[in-house]
């Protein structure tokens, strides 16, 4: 039991870890051209000091609301070398709020063993 | 406008249309939020935190489709394999809540549009199709990669497909809807093959290690057994 309990620690540990490396180092490799949402919903317009002109379903588009905050873009403060910083920022963030949710809303243990750790 | 962008912005849509879209994302969670607490017991919680976490990692990781072009994981597919699809459409729901609140990457009157699409629609979608061919998942570790990689195919390609409807309901851009249809269903099934293949790698190496934790594979022993409502 304690071994197989082992076994399910270090699983949940790894795949945290897998999680940390993808968004803090392998994040530099990412492709920085446009995705295909983006890619397609501007092709028609030609963008001139910041904004979209010509005919394109992102002709209206506007600047995102928040695009001044701290880790705004995946960045550090505007600084794109720090990338990888943000992503662990992001992973954390979403790790935590997950949980924390999911937690939340998790059903109640059938039987037994859980029932007194009820909170 | 140098932005890293990677899902659809403000003012893309009309008022209305983000409005109604937030609408349809509240109502489809507050479902989801019901079903995912019969998915979700002691064991399963983590593994849900973990994949939300994955998800946001693996979004990062854009890769190149065509010249000029990149597409990157929306994982609704792979968090419904994983966890189970209401947990799963939380998962997404959360990475997009997180990128456009701390990263400024997707609109906020454009996150019910989002959600719509990537947590709703695709994991939807992906899910359907991962239950269509449970048998074939059931059979054998390269036959539950296959199920991985069609089921995360068409969780891409609906979920762009999402974006058409809202596009010919509230679309503010003076365009032809169908050559915008063409292009954007066009190049996500090149991005659902990435998306197919990533899905089908994270959901083989979870199972070889902890096949008891894969949802789509324990689910019809437990719904036999009276778990799974």
């Amino acid at each position: 039991m304690s071994t197989a309990r082992a076994k399910g620690t270090w699983f949940f540990v790894g795949f945290a870890l897998v999680a940390l490396v993808i968004a803090g180092v392998l994040s530099y490799a990412a492709d920085s051209d446009p995705d295909g949402l983006d890619s397609v919903t501007r092709s028609g317009c030609t963008e001139v000091a910041g904004e979209l002109h010509g005919s394109c379903p992102a002709r209206h588009a506007t600047e995102h609301g928040l695009a001044g905050s701290p880790l705004a873009d995946y960045t550090v403060g505007g600084n794109d070398a720090l990338t990888g910083i943000a992503g662990v920022a992001g992973v954390l963030a979403t790790l935590v709020l997950a949980f924390g949710l999911f937690r939340l809303l998790r059903g109640r243990a059938p039987s037994g063993e859980d029932g007194s750790r009820k909170r | 406008m140098t932005t890293l962008a990677m899902h659809a912005s403000d003012g893309v849509l009309n008022a209305p249309a983000s409005l109604l879209f937030g609408a349809v994302a509240a109502v489809g969670l507050t479902f989801a939020a019901i079903r995912a607490r019969k998915e979700l017991d002691e064991r399963t919680v983590p593994l849900a935190g973990l994949v939300a976490a994955f998800v946001f990692a693996v979004q990062m990781i854009n890769f190149p489709v065509l010249p000029g072009v990149s597409g990157h994981l929306l994982g609704g597919a792979l968090a419904a394999i994983l966890v189970g699809p209401a947990t799963g459409a939380l998962c997404v729901s959360i990475v997009l809540v997180v990128q456009a609140l701390l990263f400024a990457d997707g609109g906020l009157t454009a996150l019910g549009v989002n959600i719509t699409n990537m947590a709703l629609i695709g994991t939807a979608a992906g899910y359907v199709v991962a239950v269509a061919l449970r048998g074939l998942a059931l059979r054998s570790r390269g036959g539950l990669a296959a199920v991985s990689f069609v089921a995360a195919l068409v969780n891409t390609v609906f979920a762009a497909a999402g974006f058409v409807v809202e596009y010919a309901i509230g679309g503010q851009g003076a365009v032809s809807l169908g050559g915008f249809a063409a292009a954007l269903l066009g190049v996500h099934v090149l991005i659902g093959i990435g998306e197919g293949l990533i899905t089908a790698v994270t959901v083989g190496a979870v199972a070889s290690v902890r096949p008891d934790l894969v949802y789509v594979l324990r689910a019809r022993r437990e719904q036999r057994e009276g778990v799974i409502p």
